[in-house]
């Protein structure tokens, strides 16, 4: 079968070439929104100003001055970057009914660009999940849920029970972007990737999950959660868009103090890219406890995919790995105990009724504002920065958060271009199964394979790689050096190619009828 | 009964003076509207991140340099927390692990015994200096049970000067801080003015036996002017002898001033035992500084700081000044101590001395005897002054060349107070306070003298 069927590429051609105009574009993405409003993929729509943009987008291409290959796109945003006149909500009570006077630097890029803003995605409250299951608007379902490669392997109980109790999550907690991006609703979408947020949802929902370097795209306007671990995400359903969409996001920030100052020159990835110089690293401490062997024979195949090409694909070790979930608890926690101090209900957000003091109003607007996972972090965070803890907590996770980092670059540093890992354990697993557990076991189960980078602030990248056993996807992870995100992205297509992950096929994107999707209809299926 | 050793500290906050805040853009203004002056960044809304202001860098050099200070060529940030409807963030970020500057100390002079005679030179350690936001501030209405909140101070920049506890009473502590105070104001790095909040000082006091160890220390805040923290602390070193002398214990506490009462009294505790869980400020690398050395070539120099380039840019600091005025113009130390002492004095000291023949140090007792007792009388500051230095020269010529007497000169003087316009010789021409130099006519005078009291004169003679 073929691989991701609708290229930005093609869909920006036929923009240019009058096949389609951003108008009716926006105005299928919109439809197609509705129709699949049992994804709970989108918290908002912004459909009035979605179609002005398209309008504007519109005049633009008949004047021959399109701003560039992304005027006209439809995009989705994770509810936790700013928009200015939309709701930005982060999936919580908190910030209900929140309009933000101003938008985050890269939702601003994306619009400077001409891009589409469709609306913003539903996530786990605060970016606190690795399910997209923990939000005051409810969960996200993968859309993989409703497609016909995943009906045909399930077996049904009864008819009725199916659709309802058999729904996958998404992974999280950027389920929404996936989600929506999964399901053709949009052409891009943006996450945050703290611990694997981005990567996750996207090995899960079947497209590609970007996590940039570190300091490469600004920060400003993304409602923080561990500050010195998050990134914005880009998710896509081809390694070349996101290229595309990461040369219109990066580059230095000055009203984000942690952007890197060099300039960034945007790139184009090789039509025909080629690994045969390049060293593969296979850390072993990723074959995890946990790890369904389906996805370690995945992980197999695709190392030798790697060799039969001429690559040098070797074993290495990155041997603290296994303290990075546990590390990550200590700094995560802390990071969000100061960052959501500021919700205190009196400049915006929710404010409590309780008026019998100031302190007993915050302590209510907080109760009343936070779910128990905010609330639990909070908690464990101030335990840990407490004086007589800090040596003992926040300090020795920071060396331990440097040993981490020092594991990489000594394998990088030994010649070895890109890691190659799974992504995920498993493959999706139903909704009622997933809330068996609560957040901060899942979170620590799920986040195992991806939170290493982001403890050493390196770009990697989620491609979907096949489909499991029950008919669901099946990612794997490419792990790159600082700043290299060139060489990953072309890797990363490379395999892509090799590959040629299966099309959803989903009935409401089939009745949507999309032009664009036209040439994909003779396509075979794996 | 065994003698007490009183031990001061003090804390002092001095807003920098900088068009904008230390991590926003926001304006910095004293008595605008209320919350006019709030960014999204002061206002902690959410995704919002701190960029460090450049002058505020500056200025905090400066003033290191300035008290001899190490600058610390790297220097970090933390985030300090604790719930109050002045942070809007919950958190407050300053300086805690690593400040910019450390290590310095500050010379202040005292008058013995009150005397402005004798004075003499003092020295006080400066533990560090940091840079911090300020708070906004909230005003408590109890009558509709309602707190407000002004933002416009929120993010201010502030330069903390920690002083070791060298000091040992309330003049002391006045003196350094004045002395502080200058300084600040030559550079230029805070205006410093009490009045206005840019200078807020907290004094850490206690009390102890010599040889023993020092004891339980209090904290008093709220001390709006010099006169009031020379008051506080020694109020406070007294009532702390006389609570240890009574049989008490001291309470480590914060206090408040009454300027009213003359008297410390508890505060409403608002932290507590607070435990500010210390953590490094996330968003803002460490702050890199140079020097000539360290400075590489291709650096962009809009976008260091280098110590070197300012050290070479500071002004004369007070001490400098009084110095070399008291070397040109033969005056005395205290008289310079004065001069600087007054806002504008100094200049008007030498304007008048450029334009009269005078000896300056004969001019320096009209200036602060004469001229400055007539300004504190009516509260003037020099620069309101009705008399200019031109017309000061003016008259201290008249004086000089012995056309008129010390006295008529005073007469003159309050005359031109009057601000009505007139030069110093038509007030001498109109009252005829000319001096007359004639022998002959000052006989004549004599003689009408005598000739009217005739019998006064007979009395005389007869003894």
């Amino acid at each position: 079968g073929l691989c991701q069927p609708v290229w930005r590429f093609q869909v920006s051609s036929a923009l240019k070439e009058g096949h389609v105009t951003p108008t009716e574009l926006c105005q299928r993405c919109l439809a197609l929104i509705k129709s699949t409003r049992f994804l709970n993929a989108y918290i908002t729509v912004a459909e009035e100003t979605a179609l002005k943009q398209a309008e504007e987008s519109e005049k633009r291409y008949k004047r021959g001055q399109p701003l560039g290959v992304l005027d006209g796109i439809p995009i989705a945003v994770k509810d936790n970057f700013n928009t200015a006149g939309i709701e930005t909500t982060c999936a919580s009570n908190m910030l209900k009914g929140y309009i933000s006077p101003y938008n985050a630097t890269v939702v601003q890029k994306l619009l400077d660009q001409g891009a589409v803003l469709l609306g913003k995605t539903n996530l786990d409250e605060f970016a606190m999940g690795s399910g997209s299951t923990d939000g005051v608007f409810g969960p996200v379902r993968n859309p993989w849920s409703y497609s016909r490669q995943y009906k045909e392997k399930s077996v049904p109980k009864s008819h009725s029970e199916d659709e309802e109790s058999n729904w996958v999550i998404t992974g999280g907690s950027s389920g929404g972007s996936a989600a929506a991006v999964s399901s053709f609703t949009c052409f891009a979408a943006l996450g945050s990737d703290t611990g694997g947020s981005t990567r996750n949802p996207a090995a899960h929902c079947g497209v590609v999950g970007l996590k940039p370097t570190y300091g490469l795209i600004s920060r400003h306007g993304l409602i923080p959660l561990v500050n010195s671990m998050d990134v914005p995400g880009i998710l896509t359903r081809c390694v070349d868009d996101a290229a595309v969409v990461l040369g219109s996001l990066a580059g230095h920030d000055p009203k984000d103090s942690t952007t890197i100052q060099d300039n960034f020159k945007p790139f184009e990835l090789p039509s025909l890219p080629d690994v045969s110089k390049l060293s593969i690293g296979i850390p072993k401490e990723y074959h995890a406890p946990g790890l369904s062997s389906e996805i370690l024979a995945l992980w197999s195949k695709a190392a030798d995919l790697f060799k039969n090409a001429g690559a040098k694909v070797i074993e290495v070790s990155l041997p603290h790995t296994r303290y990075s979930i546990v590390c990550y608890h200590v700094l995560c926690t802390a990071e969000v105990a100061s960052n959501m101090a500021r919700f205190d209900g009196l400049e915006y957000g929710h404010r409590s009724d309780m008026n019998k003091s100031t302190e007993s109003m915050y302590a209510a607007t907080r109760r009343e504002g936070f779910n128990d996972v905010v609330r639990g972090r909070i908690l464990s965070g101030n335990y840990f920065l407490l004086k007589q803890n800090y040596e003992n907590y926040f300090i020795k996770a920071q060396k331990v958060r440097r040993l981490i980092a020092n594991d990489f670059l000594k394998v990088f540093g030994s010649g070895v271009d890109i890691l190659l890992t799974p992504t995920t354990l498993s493959d999706a697993v139903p909704y009622r199964e997933f809330i068996k557990e609560d957040n901060r076991t899942r979170s620590a189960q799920d986040d195992i394979l991806t939170q290493a980078a982001n403890m050493a602030g390196l770009p990697a990248i989620n491609v979907p790689t096949a489909l499991s056993e029950r008919g669901l996807p099946v990612g794997l992870q490419f792990i790159g050096r600082s700043f290299q995100e060139k060489q990953l992205l072309t890797v990363a297509k490379w395999f892509e190619k090799q590959v040629k992950f299966p099309m959803i096929q989903l009935e409401e994107v089939k009745r949507h009828n999309h032009d664009v999707f036209q040439h994909q209809k003779s396509a075979s299926f794996s | 009964l065994a003698p007490w050793v009183p031990v001061v500290g003090l804390e002092i906050h001095a807003q920098i003076s900088s068009n904008s805040k230390l991590f926003s853009g926001s304006q910095v203004q004293f008595a605008a509207p209320p919350n006019s002056l709030v960014s999204f960044f002061d206002a902690s809304l959410p995704g919002t991140l701190p960029v460090l202001n450049r002058r505020c860098v500056e200025a905090a050099v400066m003033t290191g340099l300035a008290l001899n200070c190490s600058i610390n060529k790297k220097s970090l940030f933390d985030r300090k927390h604790y719930f109050y409807a002045d942070l809007p963030a919950g958190y407050q970020i300053t300086q805690q692990r690593v400040p910019i500057a450390v290590n310095g100390s500050l010379s202040y002079s005292l008058c013995i015994d009150n005397k402005m005679s004798q004075m003499v030179t003092k020295t006080v350690r400066i533990k560090q200096i940091q840079l911090e936001q300020d708070s906004g501030k909230s005003l408590h209405d109890d009558r509709r049970s309602q707190t407000l909140v002004d933002l416009n101070r929120a993010g201010v920049g502030l330069m903390e000067v920690v002083m070791e506890p060298d000091l040992c009473c309330g003049e002391e502590a006045a003196a350094a801080v004045r002395e502080l105070q200058l300084i600040l104001q030559t550079l230029g790095s805070s205006q410093a003015v009490m009045a206005e909040g840019q200078l807020r000082v907290d004094a850490n006091v206690s009390v102890h036996h010599p040889g023993e160890p020092y004891g339980v220390r209090t904290e008093v805040k709220n001390i709006n002017s010099i006169r009031f923290l020379a008051k506080a602390v020694d109020y406070e070193i007294q009532r702390q002898i006389e609570e240890l002398e009574n049989g008490g214990t001291i309470l480590n506490e914060t206090r408040a001033f009454d300027s009213k009462l003359g008297c410390t009294v508890p505060m409403r505790d608002k932290e507590g035992k607070q435990d500010y869980r210390f953590m490094p400020e996330p968003n803002l690398p460490p702050l890199i500084l140079y020097d000539a050395k360290s400075l590489p070539a291709n650096m962009n120099h809009q976008q260091v700081v280098n110590i070197d380039w300012i050290h070479e840019r500071l002004p004369d600091l007070p001490s400098v000044k009084r110095a070399k005025l008291v070397e040109q113009y033969g005056i005395l130390p205290e008289h310079s101590f004065a001069l600087l002492n007054e806002d504008g004095l100094t200049e008007f000291f030498e304007n008048v001395v450029k334009q009269t023949q005078m000896k300056p140090k004969k001019v320096i007792g009209w200036i602060l005897n004469v001229l400055l007792s007539y300004l504190k009388q009516h509260s003037l500051t020099v620069k309101e002054s009705p008399v200019s230095s031109f017309m000061m020269a003016d008259l201290l010529n008249l004086l000089e060349k012995k056309e008129i007497s010390s006295t008529a000169a005073k007469q003159v003087l309050a005359e031109l107070w009057k601000g009505e316009g007139k030069t110093p010789l038509e007030i001498v021409k109109e009252k005829k306070l000319e001096l007359i130099q004639d022998q002959k006519e000052l006989e004549r005078i004599c003689q009408a003298v005598i000739d009217g009291q005739e019998n006064e004169v007979i009395m005389m003679v007869l003894g």
